[in-house]
């Protein structure tokens, strides 16, 4: 014990739990704060304005005067562990439950999915960010990470893992093994983690744990009696739960004098503090004060303050080994401490940084752009700090004919793309248009070259191409078996080819496609869950290249090609693609003085044309009563909406119509 | 930007001057409301009547807040007004309407109180707008006693079935029978028809048949007023899409009136208004020539030219406001000598040069010359505009149905001023 080391008497015993009872438990700072505080490692809200929800929960300094001397927590007693499951089987709520039993959060603060702090989660009610936090457990300290169970947020419990020695698999009672509870398995499982598994929601009538408990056993591998039932919603078994953590999670291991390492595994810029970042710590100890050393950077900063999340930011003086926690060492710049990166003591540096992480490669692309040309520096700003916050996007500079400056963006699906257009135009105060997205394509060119075509206006001329290749998926669908046949359908008019079918039961089936990601990408989701009334699940994972006969269509605006409505698409679905597009245009173009003839061309070839008649009448009829000034009004509303309209061949184009004419079909 | 008007310089009226000015009045009673109409009207207030008249009466009188040159204004030297007259009123009123809703639902004795409260100049027109269904020929006679020298009747369409369509409370016959008894007491020739075009299920050959009778009507009317059917927000027509106006139909039938308006000889002189030369509504031609005027009663709008108290000398401003919108308000305000204003803007030069050439270019008179520079270099406003004597700019037909894009067009481009 160091210094100013203050002792409890030793932890209660726990039924079962032999390892560390004999030592003695080390104090545990009170987490509890007054004030609700945005928990965990977010952006902060709207910080261009103002409006930021963690003005709240700045206190990072304001807590120095909480240190109790040291706050070293006895590696043993440590528990790191991520919840991980299929998306919606609880794993949000269950931390509910924890924050709650453990009196992380009182009753007063207690929300539904506490630590789904961003707006765009609690509107859409699914986590989005991993969130850790501190909570204190029968004299153990547990480290518990809610991660996202979306297909697209894959990376969020990739990189949380590195930062634990064990998860809680979270299983719906009432729906059994879904498609990311088996990705999520085979990862904890490649790192080696312990997996605690469990059976959620025994409360519903639906619930059929036996069954499932058997599923898990037979498919996981997991003895059927081990695997624990709970309802997050009720709070039944939670409290087990937390002391079988305990007991087959084992403690970190590292070395409390050694050189420090410190493994940061989630960043995001405050306005005020600069870069805040998540640690943990491998070996060594984090001092407040002390001069660190970035080791991917070479670069040196002091560190400003440590602390825990408990989930309010509590400051500590120092943390140790197993200890998770955060980091503010004063740092501006966007490209430093980002995800991965290895901290260290610039007196005493480790020879060797950990393992960082490997950035998750893009598969959808689209254009960013900002709706008034005058923000794109702001965009760009915006793009670097949601960047330290999101490795897993990718941003390149492009210029557009219709729209200007913006940018190619790359993201991990679809709902990666809608969600960080949305929390770009939220929390930076951008308004933003996005194009149609679209996935990498990659052409031969006679000439023996080959270019990669993330964008449409990339496309080599048909004269010049030899061939192109379009990138594949391996597709995992988990399904009740009566839906096979429509499966199986929908997948072939994707092009999909199938790989593998298997029962993990006689009534569930686990269906393995190679299909183009082009095909997935946009609606294959939901074309699968309006199948299968939701019953199916799907994963799925990079799986090369292949050649397919694809073709670039251009929408012309009287006679003028648009580049922000040109796609790379497969010969077969051009047709459709040039006749939805046009007939979506004629809707959303408003009558002009003339007609506007809208084509669709392949390669100079029209395939679909509709025409926006030209406007014969806008006056308005009546003037009544004197009433002038509402005329005017109009009048000047119109000359408003005028100057927001792009020129596109004579053609005055709403931004609106931009806007709704690449908005994905709902 | 709109600013509230403030009590701003105004230019005082030289005496004896000769500039129009005109009194609207709003009578905001119907027996029943139209499901297209969104004006200023109640169907359960009729027993406010006395009272309101009474107000308007007082308003005029007294007009505390609105109109008059401010006593300011007043003592740079022009003479104020001789004692007892009414301060609402800058100079005798060259025009008087009385709109509503319902006018005709008023006795001539309450139309007497008002008009013998407005110092009027000799020769002035007096409107009173008329549901064919409120009126007889002793009605008529009465009104035609207290002063009014023109009707408008609201007479919508000549086919049953539109009329029906319109929720209109009168048939045919009713509006034959009210220009009978105008005849009657005297108002031939001065008598206007309001016509609506574009109810659900009128084709082009019932707006045909609608503008026929119109024209054979016993006496004909030397003024008609044609109004594209215009779904205003909130009323239950708004919530009705299947009822909504096709603009393309009321385009054809647009230039369906202005062809045969013309053949019986009334020509155009504002975009909805037909007349035989002479017979135009002077009041309403204030509104499009930014002409001044007092409203009186609730909801009515006034418009004072001003000096803009940060333009340079000789640069005109002007000022707009309008009253409470409820009847009961109007009345309380009066009554409790609180001010009837609502709201109103001081325009900005800029403002009300877009207000001109918006408002004069509905007209006959059409936009000086200065503004045909535009004109000249935009392909899309060809065939919309014609040139007139004395370098003006008019809209063609056709022209007048787009005529806010090409005011904003001409707006838009650099015309020398
Ligand atoms: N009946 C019942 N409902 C539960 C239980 N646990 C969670 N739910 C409900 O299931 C839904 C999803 O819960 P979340 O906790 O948001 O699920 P999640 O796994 O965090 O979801 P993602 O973060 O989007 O992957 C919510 O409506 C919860 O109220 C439970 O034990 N019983
Ligand atoms: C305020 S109304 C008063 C006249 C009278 N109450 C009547 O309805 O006959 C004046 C004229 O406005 C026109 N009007 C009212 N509402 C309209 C609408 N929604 N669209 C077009 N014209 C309208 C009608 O032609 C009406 O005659
Ligand atoms: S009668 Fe005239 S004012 Fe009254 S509701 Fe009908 S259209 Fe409106
Ligand atoms: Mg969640």
């Amino acid at each position: 014990m160091r210094r100013g080391a203050v002792t409890l008497p030793p932890a209660p015993q726990v039924a079962g739990i032999v390892a560390a009872a004999s030592k003695p438990a080390v104090v545990l700072i009170a987490a509890k704060i007054g004030a609700a505080t945005a928990p965990g490692l977010r952006a902060p809200h709207c910080s261009r304005t103002g409006r930021d929800r963690r003005d709240r929960s700045r206190p990072f300094t304001r807590r120095k005067n909480r240190h109790h001397g040291r706050d070293i927590v006895d590696l043993h007693r440590i528990r790191n562990l991520s919840v991980v499951a299929h998306v919606d089987h609880g794993k949000s709520t269950l931390s509910d439950r924890i924050l709650e039993l453990t009196g992380a959060v009182d009753a007063r603060e207690m929300r539904e999915q506490f630590l789904d702090s961003m707006d765009i989660e609690r509107e859409r009610g699914i986590t989005i960010k991993a969130q850790n936090v501190r909570v204190h457990w029968r004299g153990y300290t547990i480290h518990l990470i809610d991660t996202p169970g979306h297909v697209d947020f894959g990376y969020e419990v990739s990189r949380s893992l590195a930062a634990c020695e064990g998860v809680v698999l979270l299983v719906d009672a009432a729906q059994g093994i879904e498609a990311q509870t088996l990705a999520n398995a085979y990862q904890a499982l490649e790192h080696d983690k312990e997996i605690v598994a469990v059976l959620n929601k025994i409360d519903l009538p639906a619930a059929d744990p036996d069954r499932y408990a058997g599923e898990i056993e037979r498919v996981l591998g997991v003895p059927a009696d081990q695997v624990l039932r709970i309802s997050a919603k009720t709070g039944e078994g939670v409290a087990e739960l937390l002391d079988v953590i305990c007991e087959r999670i084992p403690p970190p291991s590292g070395e409390a004098d050694a050189p420090l390492q410190g493994l940061i595994f989630d960043s995001y810029y405050d306005q005020y503090r600069g870069v805040v970042s998540a640690v943990r710590i491998v070996n060594g100890t984090l001092v407040s004060g002390t001069r660190l050393r970035f080791m991917q950077t070479g670069r040196t900063h002091e560190v400003e303050e440590i602390g825990i999340r408990a989930p309010a930011n509590v400051a500590v003086a120092e943390l140790g080994p197993g200890e998770v926690g955060y980091l503010i060492a004063g740092i501006k710049d966007v490209g430093e401490a980002r995800s991965g990166e290895t901290v260290t003591t610039a007196a005493h540096p480790a020879s060797e940084p950990l393992e960082g992480y490997q950035d998750p490669k893009p598969m959808v692309f689209c254009g960013l752009y900002p709706l008034e040309g005058d923000d794109f520096a702001d965009l760009r700003d915006a793009l670097e700090k949601m960047r330290l916050n999101d490795a897993s996007i990718t941003y390149e500079p492009e210029t557009s004919g219709a729209l200007g400056f913006g940018f190619r963006c790359g993201f991990l699906g679809l709902l990666h793309m809608e969600i960080v257009r949305e929390r770009l135009e939220r929390e930076f105060d951008l308004s933003l248009i996005a194009t149609a997205p679209s996935v990498e394509y990659r052409a031969r060119l006679t000439d023996g070259s080959t270019v990669e075509v993330h964008n449409p206006s990339e496309m080599p001329e048909p004269q010049a191409l030899e061939w192109i290749e379009e990138p594949f998926l391996t597709a995992t669908i988990l399904t009740p078996a009566e839906y096979t046949g429509t499966l199986m359908d929908l997948c072939q008019n994707r092009r999909g080819d199938m790989v593998r079918m298997e029962y993990l039961s006689p009534e569930r089936l686990e269906l393995v496609y190679r299909i183009p990601l082009s095909e997935v990408v946009i609606d294959f989701f939901d074309a699968l869950k309006s199948r299968t009334k939701g019953y199916a699940s799907l994963d799925y994972e990079p799986a090369g290249w292949a050649r397919a006969d694809l073709v670039k269509i251009d929408i012309l605006l009287n006679s003028v090609p648009v580049d922000a409505f040109s796609a790379i698409v497969h010969r077969s679905a051009a047709h459709d693609y040039g006749r939805r597009m046009t007939e979506r245009l004629r809707e959303l173009i408003p009558r002009q003085l003339f007609d506007v003839p809208i084509q669709a061309a392949i390669g100079g070839r029209i395939v679909a044309r509709e025409t926006v008649k030209a406007k014969r009448k806008d006056v308005l009829a009546k003037c009544y009563g004197g009433d002038i000034t509402r005329k005017r009004k109009l009048l000047e509303k119109q000359k408003e909406g005028k100057k927001r309209m792009k020129n596109i061949g004579r053609v005055e184009v709403p931004q609106e119509a931009f806007i709704q004419a690449l908005r994905l079909e709902e | 930007m709109p600013r509230a008007a403030g009590p701003g310089p105004i230019a005082a009226p030289a005496a004896g001057e000769d500039r129009p000015f005109g009194v609207y009045v709003h009578v905001p009673f119907c027996v029943s409301r139209c499901d297209y109409c969104a004006f200023a009207t109640w169907t359960d207030r009729f027993h406010l009547a006395e009272r309101y008249v009474a107000a308007c009466v007082a308003e005029i009188r007294r007009a505390p807040t609105g109109w008059p040159p401010s006593a300011g204004a007043l003592s740079g030297g022009v003479a104020p007004p001789p004692a007892g007259w009414p301060a609402g009123v800058p100079r005798p009123a060259s025009s008087v309407f009385f709109g509503g809703g319902t006018p005709s639902l008023l006795p001539a004795r309450l139309l007497g109180q008002l008009l013998s409260a407005v110092p009027i100049s000799r020769g002035a027109e007096v409107t009173v707008e008329c549901n064919p269904d409120t009126v007889d020929t002793a009605t008529l006679r009465s009104y035609a006693d207290v002063g009014v020298t023109r009707l408008s009747f609201g007479v919508q369409s000549m086919v049953p079935h539109v009329l029906r369509a319109l929720g209109r409370r009168h048939d045919v016959e009713a509006a034959r029978a009210a220009v009978r008894a105008a005849s009657a007491a005297g108002f031939a020739g001065r008598y206007s028809v309001d016509l609506i075009y574009g109810a659900a299920g009128e084709s082009l050959e019932d707006w045909r048949a609608t503008i026929s009778a119109v024209l054979a009507l016993d006496p004909p009317p030397a003024h008609v007023s044609a109004y594209a059917l215009t779904v205003e927000r909130g009323t239950p027509l708004a919530a009705d899409r299947s009822r909504h106006p096709d603009p393309d139909d009321q385009a054809d039938k647009y230039l369906l009136a202005d062809e045969l308006f013309a053949g019986a000889g009334l020509r155009w002189y504002e975009i909805s208004n037909w007349a035989a030369p002479g017979a135009e509504c002077r009041h309403n031609q204030l509104y499009w020539r930014q002409g001044e005027y007092l409203g009186v009663g609730c909801a009515a709008h006034s418009h004072a030219r001003v000096r803009h108290p940060v333009a340079v000398a000789g640069v005109g401003g002007s000022r707009r406001w309008w009253n409470v919108r409820t009847p009961e308000r109007y009345v309380d305000q009066v009554e409790s000598g609180r001010s009837v204003v609502a709201a109103g803007e001081v325009l900005t030069p800029a403002e009300q040069r877009l207000e001109a050439l918006q408002l004069s270019l509905r007209t006959r008179a059409g936009v000086p010359g200065t503004a045909l520079a535009g004109w000249r270099e935009d392909p899309a406003l060809d065939g919309l505009l014609a040139t007139a004597p004395g370098d003006r700019a008019v809209l063609t037909a056709r022209g007048r149905l787009l005529a806010s894009e090409v005011a904003l067009r001409l707006h838009a481009s650099p015309a020398p001023r």
